[in-house]
Parts: structure tokens; sequence; C-alpha cells
């Protein structure tokens, strides 16, 4: 490609080879570069196979370098195309199909593969490694049509595999030669703590077993261990190691012994030939794990563009699982022996263990489960050979209460220090980021450079070098408006719309200058809101501001069906209602009929393109389930059933339901109303609770049960149903005239406080009724969505259904 | 990767069928494309997939200028490139739109 730049070849498309060549680039440009990888995609974090088969990550979301990266940088990439030798006669690498490349140098990064034990059976159908994205392909497809699975090993990979297979509906059991998981990361006591949480997710264990013989014909049925006892299964993923893949290292005739033997530059006995990660054999160490080659590509890539670096002497391995709700680390050396004086501390009630190794005072290792906070900080101290101290054992150890001070520790850490293992990113490259680039958040330190963007582990590191790097001014005191587009609050819009006579979102964004000219999908939804709220009469609705299940009114799932619920006035229903449900939601095929909390049915599962025909068939009024509106009135039984009723409470719910429904509020909104003290209904965690006694009712605002619990504070009591109706009224209206949009009422008692609220609609007895006349005013304009969406057939189709393309070109 | 070759226009509909700044679902050859028309006019088709590990449909988000909005959660993604903007990642992919007398031609 370039006549004058030498040849660089790199042999393997992996972590270690393309980390390499980045550090490379960032170097020296005199190399005109070749990849060669087998595998038929760009270069992928292998690491995080785990989460594309637990399913939080798509095997998209985990290509590191896209083929667009290969394109920017002139590197020519072959995927698909396997090197099988190295002729260093005629200095060219030979692929398996006989082409021949020249180089001048050429970095060995094959990798490693799945090592299958060679029992009779292991070529079956149905049995995998753990190791690749083909691998991780065949166990997605498994468990879509067996349920068994087993997983030999019970080692890092081993049971990341398993709590995916578990995760895919699986049953799933480890199998393990030894007595303890990870015997070769942790220790026994942190080994059984992890077994028993693993047990609780569902995972089972044989452990003690040593597998003879893979039962079954074509495909896998079984397993024979040893001693003659036998697993059924349907599918068997392999994951007792990893061997380094030394093929084309032998064919070319270098030295092997378990992986590619090098020096510490990473060179090997071929001249011109270095080799990286986890094909290699450094000191007589073969590594598993990604921070080692991290470290070595570092070192790597000085010396072949001939900058000057201090020999690599191996690596402090760690290990952290990557299985969601399972914290366990090991780093150093953890295994006790009578030359460590070991400090630990097991907590069974709080389920973590602590263990830190010394050697002649000296931090050698660690394990952590449960808790791994200081994880970062004692792979740090080990790899430094710190010293321990009075003040260091107060750090590490506490009092337990987890208060102890860790900020200065950034400080020391040296400039090439990698602090993100998952993508290779070094204190210094975030510094530059921060200083250069004026970053000021996690989040644009992840957009920028990548650190936190795989398992987040170092998250915590990340923050520290930030607050480090900008000390005062790591919190900024800038006025925040009610999103990004705008430095305006809530009140300063509510009142220029008001003193200005604005009347849609895009004009409002205009006049008041916001920085995106139709704003987010943060504001544009309140805008809209208070547009209504400040001109009930005259607004109109812009339903492309609206979230999609106002818009639509239904519920959106997340595999893009609604759920419809329709109307059930205080929870109170009829044969015949219920019939019609039952009669349609089996005409339609909805996946499930569940009570909702608020004595509801949700139909779960509606087409998009069927919900009007739903709708219609229901003929019911929607019941709000999506929307910034009344939602549902529990109701208890009362008077007219319950032996110790003392109100109506099912009469006076529906009543409610029906005066306040359909009408935009700032949040969902709900009602509780009991018949006594009893209060079967809880009105004690809603927005408004009715609790009827002897005399009258007693109304409680503000409770809640969703994410912030609160419990609803007494208003007032009041001794007829006019008053009672009244008063909600006006509690409403007060809410919708003063609440931030999505503020709920239990927010917005304690922002308002109670004794304001109470000032306002109990005690002025004017104001109430204004509140009351400009609600029902409001109450005038509101229409049942569904009935009016089967209206309008013409917007209907547009909105409903789609278009399908028949036509030819 | 996102890179066309040569892609066939199909008709997908005059430009009224499209609410402005309200996605809809087009059918191409088995192929569910969500298509936006923003409030000066423009179409974008993009793939009815949201970039996010749990996937879903991005037809039903909201279009601001040239911004969609994840419906599902709540994503920022850039019409023009399908790229999905900081903190999260990813890209969406999308599909050539030509509009000829009103009438809008989608390349698959």
């Amino acid at each position: 490609m370039n006549g004058n730049k030498e040849k660089l070849v790199i042999i393997g498309n992996g972590m270690a080879g393309i980390s390499t060549v980045e550090q490379i680039l960032k170097l020296s440009s005199r190399f005109d570069i070749t990849v060669f990888g087998t595998e038929p995609y760009p270069n992928y974090n292998r690491i995080m196979l785990s989460y594309v088969l637990e399913g939080s990550k798509t095997i998209d979301d985990i290509v590191l370098n896209d083929l667009h990266w290969y394109e920017d940088y002139g590197i020519t990439l072959h995927t698909g195309t396997t090197v099988t030798r190295i002729d260093s006669e005629t200095h060219e690498v030979v692929t398996a199909e006989g082409q021949r490349f020249p180089y001048d140098k050429i970095i060995i990064a094959t990798g490693s593969s799945s090592f299958i034990l060679p029992v009779p059976g292991h070529d079956k159908q149905g049995v995998v490694g753990f190791r690749d994205i083909a691998d991780c392909n065949v166990m997605l497809e498994a468990a879509k049509q067996y349920k068994k699975a087993a997983v030999i090993g019970g080692g890092l990979l081993g049971l990341e595999a398993a709590k995916g297979l578990v995760q895919l509906g699986m049953e799933v059991t480890v199998v393990h030669l030894m007595q303890d998981l990870m015997e070769r990361q942790l220790d026994p006591q942190a080994s059984a703590m992890l077994k028993a949480e693993l047990e609780r997710q569902g995972i089972r264990f044989k452990m003690g077993a040593q597998t003879a013989e893979l039962l079954g014909g074509e495909r896998v049925e079984g397993i024979r261990f040893a001693d003659d006892s036998v697993l059924n299964t349907d599918f068997v993923v392999m994951a007792v190691g990893i061997k380094p893949n030394t093929d084309v290292a032998r064919e070319s005739g270098m030295e092997v012994n378990r992986g590619i033997v090098v020096n510490d530059y990473m060179q090997t006995s071929l001249e011109n030939v270095y080799s990286v990660g986890e094909c290699t054999e450094h000191r007589g160490v073969c590594y598993g794990l990604v921070a080692p080659l991290f470290e070595q590509g570092m070192i790597l890539a000085k010396h072949i563009c001939g900058v000057e670096t201090a020999p690599y002497e191996g690596s402090v391995v760690s290990t952290k699982l990557k299985i969601s709700g399972v914290d366990v680390f090991s780093t150093g050396e953890f295994i006790d022996s009578p030359e460590h004086t070991v400090i630990a501390h097991k907590d069974d009630w709080k389920r973590t263990y602590k263990k830190i190794l010394l050697r002649d005072n000296i931090l050698v290792g660690a394990v952590l489960f449960g808790d791994i906070t200081d994880s970062a900080e004692l792979q740090k101290l080990i790899k430094q050979q710190a010293e321990m101290t009075d003040e260091l054992y107060a750090s590490l150890m506490g009092t337990g209460c987890g208060g102890h001070k860790k900020a200065a520790s950034v400080e020391t850490m040296a400039e090439d220090e990698i602090v993100c293992g998952c993508n290779g990113v070094t204190k210094g490259t975030i510094v530059d980021a921060i200083t250069n680039q004026g970053l000021t958040s996690v989040d644009e330190i992840k957009a920028c450079t990548g650190a936190t963007r795989s398992c987040g582990g170092c998250k915590p590191v990340v923050e520290q070098i930030l607050q480090y790097v900008l000390g005062d001014s790591f919190t900024t005191g800038a006025k925040q408006g009610i999103c990004g587009c705008t430095s305006l609050n809530r009140d300063e819009i509510v009142s220029e719309i008001k003193q200005k006579g604005l009347q849609t979102t895009k004009e409002v964004m205009n006049v008041l200058g916001w920085s995106q000219p139709e704003g987010c999908s943060k504001c544009r939804p309140a805008i809209n809101y208070y547009l209504g709220m400040i001109a009930p009469d005259t607004h109109v609705d812009e339903k492309e501001s609206r979230f999609v299940n106002e818009r639509m009114n239904a519920n959106i799932q997340k595999d893009g069906t609604y759920t419809v619920v329709p109307r059930m006035y205080g929870g109170v229903t009829t044969p015949e209602d219920l019939k019609r449900i039952a009669d349609i939601s089996v005409k339609y095929d909805v996946k499930a009929v569940k009570v909702t909390g608020g004595q509801r049915l949700d139909l779960i599962g509606v087409k998009k393109e069927d919900l009007p025909n739903v709708w219609a068939e229901l003929d019911m009024p929607s019941g709000y389930a999506y929307a910034k509106s009344l939602r549902t009135v529990k109701t208890c039984v009362g008077s007219q059933f319950c032996r110790f009723g003392t109100q109506d409470s099912m009469a006076m719910g529906a009543l409610l339901e029906r005066k306040f429904e359909r009408l935009d509020l700032p949040a969902k909104f709900k009602y509780a109303v009991n018949g006594c003290p009893r209060n079967c209904a809880e009105s004690c965690t809603k927005d408004i609770g009715i609790v009827g006694n002897d005399g009258g009712w007693e109304i409680f605002i503000g409770g809640n049960g969703g994410i912030k619990a609160r419990l609803a504070d007494s208003l007032c009591k009041v001794k007829t149903d006019e008053e009672l109706v009244e008063l909600c009224g006006a509690i409403m209206q007060h809410y919708r005239e003063t609440a931030n949009y999505l503020e709920r009422t239990s927010e917005w008692v304690e922002r308002l406080g109670l004794e304001q609220i109470r000032a306002v609609v109990v005690d002025d007895v004017k104001e109430r009724k204004a509140l009351m006349g400009r609600i029902e005013f409001a109450l005038e304009q509101v229409e049942d969505p569904w009935k009016k969406a089967l209206r309008n057939e013409e917007g209907q189709n547009k909105l409903f259904h789609g278009i399908e393309v028949t036509a030819r070109p | 990767m996102t890179t066309q070759q040569s892609a066939i226009y199909y008709p997908a509909g005059e430009i009224e069928e499209f609410l402005p700044q309200i996605g809809r679902v087009v059918e191409v050859k088995g192929q569910s494309l969500a298509v936006f028309r923003t409030s000066d006019g423009t179409i974008f088709a993009a793939e009815n997939r949201s970039p996010h590990p749990k996937g879903g449909p991005l037809a039903e988000g909201m279009v601001s200028g040239y911004d969609l909005y994840d419906p599902l959660y709540d994503w920022k993604i850039d019409l023009n490139t399908g790229l999905v903007q900081a903190p999260d990642q990813g890209q969406v992919r999308m599909y050539p739109v030509k509009i000829e007398n009103g009438q809008v031609w989608i390349a698959i």
C-alpha cells in the first residue's frame, strides 16, 4: 500500500493484537499495518461475552473497533483468514489458502481456545466451549430448544456461562472436579459463600465430580462420572480451561512451551517476530485474563516503535466475576500459607468477606466477596508492594461503617497505570481528557475515553480522578433549568406563558430562547402540559409532544405490544363486563390478563393495529392506566356489605372517579376510599386517601407506595359528601397549578408544606371555591380518548397502522 | 457497519400519510422500518429496532429537530447518522430516502 513504510503484520484480530496496534498508532506512523483474523468479525471485547449470553448486551454492543476504525487508520483487515505459517526465509506469512503476504515485523496475538476434555463423546452435538461469538450463538440457540444444561468447570468462565444459561431459562448444573469453586482465584471461605449465593440464584452444583464420558447418540444426552453416576442433560458447555493457540508458532519453528516463549520485550525466538496476550508464555506464565495483555501490549508497542521502555516483568492478576449481584474479587497471592500474615473479616449476616495477605508486612494479595469497593485500591497497593501501616490498616479494615477516607490514592497513581481494565484506559489518558477537553462528568469521560464503558468496576476510581483533577470546581453551581434546553425553571416558564400568551410548545421554545429549537423528551411533554393547564379551553393538545403511552392511549411493553386497561369505577365491575373482557381477550389473543394494583384488569400484549378494534368491542371508557391523570380509586367493600363499614366507600369511590377522570395532571394520581378506619383500601399510600368514620370523612394527602414510599398526611376532616368532593377538587387543582411536571404529590406536599396547602384549600373558603370553579371548567373540556380516536378514522389509520410496501419499484 | 450497496428504491406512500413528528412503521420486503417526518418535511427511514440491548420498536419515539428519543429507554438518536448520542452508545441502521412529487421512496 505504501512502499516506504515498514510492513507490520498482526496475526490475530482480538483484544491483545488490536490494543497493541492502538498503542502503536499513538506512538508512530511508520508502519503499514495488516491484520489477519480467523473470525468473521471486527475486533470485539471477549470478556463481555458473558453479558451477551446474559442478554444485557448484544454482539454489536461489544464490538470495540468497527470496520470504520480500520479504514480510518489505513489498516488492512482480512477477516475469516487464518495464517498458518511464517516463512522467515522469504519474510512472508502464509495463509490457509496458500496466499503469501510480505512482512518486516510480525506480532502474533492468536489468543487461546477452550480446552475440550478428551473424554469419549466429547465430539457429540450439543457440546461447546465458551470462548467466542460462535459459542455464544450456539448457547443462545440451545436455550430455545433444550431445557437441561451442564457446565463442566466451576471456574470464572464456567460460572458466567452457567448464570447466562439460567438467565436464558435453562436448568443448569455446574460440574466441578474440585470441592471449591474458582479454587484458582478464591480461598475456601469465599468459595463457599459464592456457592451459596449462586445456589440462591438457581444454579445447581455437583462438586468433586470427574467427567468420564459424554453419553448419547448423535447428540449428547448425559454425563457419566468416574464413580459411574450419571447426570442427564441436553447440552454441555466445557469450561475447564484454555489452551494457548500456538499452531502458527509451532509450524514456523519457534520456541513453544505451553505458550509461545517471549522475553521481557515480547520477542519470540524468531527475529522480528513478537507475541502478545494469551498465546504467549512469559517467565513460565501463560495469562488467561485481560489486564496482562494491556500491560504487555504497551511495552511491546514502545519497543517496536523504538521508544525507551522498562521491561515487562509479569503482571499481578486480579479476578472479577461478571455476574450481576455477585461481587467477587481476588488479586495477587490469596491462598494463605505459613509465611503469610492474614487479616480477615467474615460477616455471615451481611454476606461479606475480606481477606488481605501480607508477607514480611508487604501487601501481596487479597480476596473480597460481597463488597468489592476496595478492589481498585487493593490492586494498586499490591502492585506497589505497599507496606502495611496503622493508617492503611484503619483505612482498609475501618470500623465497619465504611466512612474512611481514600481520596489521596489517585494522586500517587502512575500516569501509565491502567484504570479501566476492560478497555485499557490509563490514568494519563483520563487526566488528559479532563484537562484538554474540559470534561466534568464520568459520562463524558466514558464517551471520550471508553473508561467505565464495559463492566463499570472502575467508576469509583474515575470519579476520584475527576475530583482530584478538578478540585473545588468539581461541583458547579450553575443554574438548573427544567432540562438541558433552557436555564428557566418551571415557575418562570409558566409565568412567561401567561404573560406573553404563548400557545404552542414551539412558540414557547422560540420566544424563550431554547437551545434546541424543538426541545427534548423532557421539556416537550412538560410544556404541553403547562399550556393545557393554563388554557384548558383553547389549548390544542400536541400528540407529537406526548410520550408514546399517552399518544396511543395504551401502555407500551418492551416488545412493542400494548396493555389495555378499561375503567372500573371504584374497582367495581359486573359479570356482563367481565364476560366481554374475557371474550375480547380470547379473540385478540392477549398474552396475559392481570389484576392491577389498583383493582382493575390489564389486558397485556395487544398489537398496536388491534388497539382501535379492542376499544370498540370493549365499548368501555379508557382506564387511563398510561396517563398523567387520575388512574384508579381503590375502595373497600364499605357499608353496603361490610359489618364494620360506616360509609358507602364503593359509591363514593365511583363518584370521585367519574367526577375527576380524564383530566391532565402533573403526574399519575391515585385515590383510595375506605368505609371505616380499618383502612382496607390503604389510603396511607395514595395521593388522596379518604377514610370514612361515623360522622363524615377524613382526608389524607401525599401518600406514595412507589419509588419513594411516603405515608400520607392527614389534611382535614369533613362532615358531608359535598364538602368531600369540593375539597378533593380544590386539592387536585392546587396541585395542577403549582406542581412541576412529573412531580408526585408526595414530593409536592413536602416542597410546599402541608400548612401552605391547608391554608389554601381548607382555611381559605373563597380560594377553595375558586379552585373548584377552575377544575370544573377544565373538566368540561375532556372527552374519552378511545371514543375520540375511533371517531377519527383517518387519524386512526396514520397512528395505529403501518404501511406495507407491495408494489415493485 | 452500515454501508449500502446498489440499493433499490421502493415507493412508501405519499408524504401526507406521515404525520409530522410522529413515526410510522413501513414494511418493505419483510423489513420493518420506522419512518419519521420532521417538522421541516424531511423524511428519515430507520430500522425499527432500538439499539438498546433490550431492543424494542423505534417508531413510537419522540422527534425533536433531527433527533429521535427512543420510546422505551429515552436514548437520543441522531436521525442523520443513526448514531446514539452520548453517554449511550450504538447506531441505528438508516436507509436512504428520496421524495419525488410528494411520493416517498425508500432504498433497501
